[in-house]
């Protein structure tokens, strides 16, 4: 036993790398699986804080582009208006009240942390709970183009997986002729303006410029342009095209997102969850 | 003397964290070479420090950088392989009965010592780092090519700021 213990002290180096580098990889594993119990992440309390409090400078970098943005997006809903407005009511005899049946709606946060430099990058944003945000909603961008998932919530922060990241698969559509594939980043080319779409039939003809949007399988409303393909049947060698898009939404300069509130999500949940399967 | 080393160690752990999140988590070249200099904290802690507290530090500065980056334990693991390199390489490396010097800084011990140090030290840290991250054996190559460029860099920089220091030192 002495000896032993002798050995365990001369070596001390070795046996206190294993034990603290279990522990490491241990928590790298839990972080990665579905259900995560530790919140030290940047939804914590001092964490978010401290970006919140950095978020204030670099605000004002930006404050140009996010101008002309909302401009423009105003542009656009002030236009959509008048089309409405114009519309000859008088015919209409009967008037059905479509508001309850409104399946998404729209609520706006601000990005106070964001990466594009990661293998798998994550984005905080000042909205949580107590805003109503629930993990895996959806998060657009309001220009155009998807961002990602809602991770984990905390009060008053919550963090996105960003659509750069390893785990994120969004299910997407070539417009033109509704082909389904899913869109992933990474594996060859870690640009943040690139995506891959995977999985569409090969007998499905995709030409460079085809715009590619949100099909409505994955919590995304259907319709949201993501992308427009780059590079047309990228061969894998299998029945299926790999088509590299150019995406719409710039990461780099992210400030405000909508998290999307699907009024049915946890119906189709507990619809979908009595499959025997999957 | 031992009051004013835990005083220049804390005082560099924040300065060196502070850079590393406000500014270097924002920086990269074409998503290849990602610099994390704050391992230079590690680098530099005293030759005395016993080893249980060595891994303590290296696992609660790589936690405190994990909650930053949102990559729970990744870091930490990292910094935890970057220790076990450093106390192998000092014990091979340095007369272990008397320590002249109280930190392996460049001044210290030497060009020629501590740019090796550094480099085993940096490249063990960002293998741990890139492979842990990224989890995937198709992406092997990739992920090896992002540290081997990663470690020149952050490498690069911590031999620069050495000198930086080294200089106002010999004044």
């Amino acid at each position: 036993m002495r000896n032993l213990w002798i050995f365990i002290n001369r070596y001390n180096a070795f046996f206190l790398f294993i034990i603290f580098f279990t522990i490491g990889i241990v928590l790298t594993v839990k972080n990665n699986a579905y259900q995560r119990s530790v919140t030290l992440n940047s939804t914590n309390e001092v964490v978010g804080q401290a970006y919140e409090k950095l978020n204030v400078f670099k605000r004002y970098m930006n404050l140009g582009q996010v101008n002309d943005s909302l401009a423009n997006e105003n542009a656009k809903l002030y236009s959509q208006l008048l089309k409405m407005k114009n519309i000859d009511s008088a015919k209409n005899t009967t008037v059905k009240d479509t508001a309850t049946h409104q399946q998404y709606t729209y609520l706006a946060a601000r990005v106070i942390k964001n990466s594009i430099t990661l293998r798998n990058n994550v984005i905080t944003i000042n909205k949580g709970s107590l805003d109503g945000i629930k993990k895996d909603m959806a998060v657009i961008s309001p220009q155009k183009g998807v961002v990602g998932f809602i991770r984990d919530v905390s009060d008053h922060l919550a963090t996105i997986q960003s659509l750069l990241h390893k785990d994120t698969k969004i299910s997407v559509n070539v417009k033109k002729n509704n082909a389904l594939g899913s869109l992933v980043w990474g594996e060859k080319n870690f640009n943040y303006q690139k995506a891959y779409i995977k999985d569409i039939p090969n007998h499905f003809k995709v030409n460079l410029g085809d715009t590619i949007v949100t099909s409505g399988f994955s919590s995304f409303p259907p319709g949201i342009p993501v992308g427009r393909v780059s590079n047309a049947g990228i061969a894998t060698g299998d029945n299926f095209l790999t088509i590299e898009i150019n995406l719409f939404n710039d990461f780099s300069t992210l400030q405000y997102v909508y998290v999307i509130k699907d009024k049915f999500a946890e119906e189709q949940k507990a619809l979908e969850s009595k499959l025997p399967n999957e | 003397m031992n009051s004013r080393l835990v005083l220049i160690n804390i005082l560099r752990w924040f300065i060196l964290l502070f850079i590393q999140i406000l500014l270097l988590r924002n920086l990269s070249f074409y998503n290849l070479a990602t610099p994390f200099v704050y391992v230079l904290f590690l680098l530099l802690l005293p030759f005395g420090t016993p080893n249980l507290i060595l891994y303590l530090i290296a696992f609660g500065t790589g936690l405190t950088l994990d909650a930053f980056y949102d990559t729970l334990g990744v870091h930490a693991a990292a910094c935890v392989a970057l220790t076990f390199v450093r106390i192998t390489f000092i014990s091979i490396s340095v007369n272990r009965d008397g320590f002249d010097e109280p930190e392996p800084t460049l001044g210290n011990m030497g060009f020629k010592w501590f740019s090796l140090y550094a480099l085993l030290c940096i490249f063990s840290h960002h293998l741990i780092l890139f492979v842990l991250e990224s989890f995937k054996p198709a992406e092997l190559s990739y992920t090896l090519l992002r540290c081997l460029m990663s470690g020149a860099f952050t490498w690069l920089l911590v031999i620069l700021i050495e000198f930086l220091f080294y200089n106002r030192r010999q004044r």
